[in-house]
């Protein structure tokens, strides 16, 4: 009875669990159609070259022999792969913290006005553009000449709003002609001048051609006589156009040298009076005391144009490229603080506006530590993109500056693929940059598990 | 009182914003007026001497430009390693992130976890290995070569966002569609993939920036005929001087297509690369 009743319901009950099982695999089967072409490309492409580079960095440059972790030790040795562990450090340490709290004040500012969106969308597209039109952008700005790169325009304007500029750098005076040179590139009469008379300077190595526009003949003034309180005098360009004239004297046709600061000095070394000349290259100190005084060319007037910043050179070139990335990614961190920013609770700055805090103190007190959740995302960030970093450093640094300049990512290039051709050295540094994310790499994992549970 | 501090503050806030604006456009505006005057004005002085001789700007460099076979080559180059990259990657990351939210298979888990510790390895660790491997595969020096790479180190990223946002779906959803006899290719089609749309669209377009705007892998995987317009546009830059005629136009014109992207998507694109910055 049982026998047959088994025998007769067995059969159905025997299909529906084959069919179930039929269809299960049939369902992962579906499943792996969905996901191979996806796990073929990864696993040929990242995560076999990833052992590959790990394997290969144990063997020496040409890939035949065993060399252990020599390849390792290597790179703190070879000093230009000791510069790179270096300049990635300095950016490490520096982009990150600036970008972050440049962020951060941005963010906070933005609000206060109505113009925020604008003004994120103009900071955020910079993120648009890639590191080598960025690059581009920034080789145009650092230009060394003045006259070329806006960064130094804008330094050599500043620098001479303060100081003043030289119109005569090339100037200078005849030996023997009444002026001797001082130490610090002045010139002064070598004879004692009292109040009465008066003094021709005259000075060569002005070509008539840079001479200001509007200077005059000196003749004239030369001729005048100097009241008894006073010391007139001209300077001039003791070179006369086409030939002729005399030496240490003032020609009809030589010109007056306008602009040219001018002092009295007295025995002591004191200032007794400035003056500046005229166009036609002449001055006059008036109201002087009795006694011998020098007539002196202060320094200033023969001074080197001031040339700006090499930002560029060996000294500055890693933190001009790091100026550069911080135009393309505030916008980034701005973005992201400001999201931040939003969620806050309005509470509580509320309440703290209500007990009287001010402005500063709401922001170090309330607003920094709500955020730091959110700053440390930015900061973290920032930390594995920067030790990436490769096309902007490959683009801005001029190329004998390159080594200046060179990074981790730089390096493994130029060691690798760019002359060096030193594979295992080049597998050891990839093997590095991995190293280095490997903290992040943990981070994302343990974060997702968190939010599957 | 308060009133007129508060006011004078925010003077001074706004001053100071519209200096940092200022600072931020300059470098742009620099490189735009560059590309519009000759090697020869760019020699002799600043880009901002045009507010005194606007005479000096023509779009002669553009002209030139257009008529270079390499530039216009590698900008097509750009284009044709750029759109299949992003194309094969939100296809490929889609089937995979729906399967890996809502398909069962042995060990989905445990390969989920791969592809997010995959998330942040750097590419410069896959550049010599699948260099010797597209050799072999005479991939070497060709787009699809390219594409494959970028395809590859864009999936990690792309897998994790769409596997997220497909998870978030309601259960419901899918099973009511699996009960009404739908098959997996089905749903996919007509349910997740409409579903997913901002999720794909952001992806899209970090992706697509990603691919455009990248120099290194094309400067190892391109060779002469195959390469990008970054990768064109760095042959040139050992002699910047002389070649500020090509130089400042082509970087013009290879900013300007994802900076319009970025004006027309812009919603997207900030989620994009927010969600990219894992990367």
């Amino acid at each position: 009875m049982t026998a047959t009743l088994v025998k007769e319901t067995s059969p159905p009950v025997l299909g529906a669990v084959e069919r179930a099982r039929r269809s299960r695999r049939r369902a992962r089967f579906i499943a792996l159609l969905f996901v191979f072409p996806a796990l073929l490309l990864l696993g040929a492409l990242v995560v076999y070259p990833v052992l590959f580079s790990i394997g290969r960095s144990f063997f020496d440059a040409s890939g035949t022999r065993f060399v252990g972790g020599e390849n390792y030790t290597e790179m703190f040795r070879d000093p230009a792969t000791l510069k790179a562990v270096r300049n990635t450090a300095i950016w490490v340490v520096v982009a990150p913290a600036l970008l972050t709290g440049l962020g951060l004040i941005l963010a906070v500012l933005v609000e206060k006005v109505r113009w925020a969106t604008a003004f994120k969308l103009l900071l955020f597209m910079p993120m648009a553009v890639s590191f080598l039109a960025a690059g581009i952008v920034f080789r145009l700005a650092y230009d060394e000449d003045p006259n070329k790169g806006v960064l130094n325009a804008a330094v050599v304007g500043v620098h001479d709003a303060f100081t003043g500029t030289s119109e005569y750098p090339t100037a200078r005076a005849r030996e023997g002609q009444g002026l001797k040179a001082g130490a610090d590139g002045s010139y002064r009469t070598s004879g004692g001048v009292s109040p009465g008379e008066s003094v021709t300077l005259g000075l060569v190595g002005v070509a008539p051609k840079d001479l200001p526009g509007g200077a005059q003949p000196a003749y004239a003034a030369a001729g005048r006589k100097a009241a008894p309180d006073e010391v007139r005098g001209v300077v001039y360009l003791d070179f006369t156009p086409g030939g002729g004239g005399k030496q240490g004297k003032v020609d009809r046709r030589e010109s007056g040298l306008p602009e040219m600061k001018v002092e009295a000095v007295r025995d002591d070394g004191t200032t007794a009076a400035h003056a500046t000349t005229a166009s036609d290259g002449s001055f006059r100190f008036t109201g002087l005391k009795s006694g011998s005084y020098a007539v002196e060319l202060p320094g200033s007037n023969f001074a080197e144009p001031y040339q700006g910043v090499s930002w560029l050179g060996p000294m500055l070139v890693t933190p001009a490229i790091i100026g550069a990335y911080l135009w393309i990614w505030t916008g980034f961190a701005m973005v992201l603080i400001g999201a931040g920013l939003a969620a806050l609770p309005r509470d509580a700055l509320e309440a703290a506006r209500m007990d009287g805090a001010n402005e500063w103190q709401i922001f170090r007190r309330i607003t920094v530590p709500l955020l730091a959740p959110v700053l440390t995302v930015v900061f973290v960030t920032l930390v594995i993109n920067v030790m990436k970093v490769f096309d902007l450093v490959y683009i801005i640094a001029p190329g004998p500056v390159q080594e200046d300049a060179t990074v981790l990512a730089t390096q493994m290039w130029l060691v690798s693929f760019g002359g060096g051709n030193n594979q295992g050295l080049g597998s050891a540094l990839g093997v590095l940059l991995l190293l280095l994310v490997v903290p992040a790499m943990v981070v994302n994992v343990r974060r997702f598990r968190r939010s599957q549970r | 009182m308060n009133a007129v501090r508060r006011g004078l503050g925010n003077g001074l806030v706004q001053a100071f914003l519209v200096v940092i604006g200022l600072v931020w456009l300059t470098p742009l505006a620099g490189l735009f007026l560059s590309s519009l005057r000759s090697t020869q004005d760019s020699a002799s002085s600043g880009w901002w001497t045009v507010f005194s001789s606007p005479g000096q700007l023509s779009f002669d460099n553009y002209s030139a430009l257009l008529k270079n076979a390499g530039m216009t080559q590698a900008f097509w180059n750009t284009v044709l390693i750029s759109v299949p990259a992003t194309v094969l990657v939100v296809v490929l990351a889609a089937l995979a992130g729906y399967a890996f939210a809502w398909l069962d298979f042995p060990g989905r888990e445990a390969v989920f976890l791969l592809v997010v510790a995959l998330l942040v390895v750097p590419v410069q660790i896959g550049l010599l290995p699948v260099a010797k491997l597209f050799g072999e595969l005479g991939l070497f020096g060709t787009i699809p070569g390219v594409v494959l790479f970028h395809v590859a180190y864009g999936l990690p990223f792309a897998v994790y966002l769409l596997r997220n946002y497909f998870a978030e779906m309601p259960k419901e959803m899918l099973e009511a569609a699996r009960m009404d006899g739908g098959s997996e290719w089905r749903i996919f089609t007509r349910l997740v993939l409409p579903v997913g749309r901002p999720a794909i669209a952001s992806l899209a377009i970090f992706q697509f920036l990603w691919v455009w705007n990248d120099m290194l892998v094309a400067l190892l995987f391109a060779d002469g005929s195959s390469q990008p317009l970054t990768v064109q546009l760095q042959s040139q830059i050992r002699q910047f001087g002389s070649n500020i005629d090509v130089l400042a136009p082509g970087a013009f014109v290879s900013l300007v297509v994802p900076v319009v992207v970025f004006f027309a998507f812009q919603r997207h694109f900030v989620q994009g690369v927010m969600a990219g910055s894992v990367k």
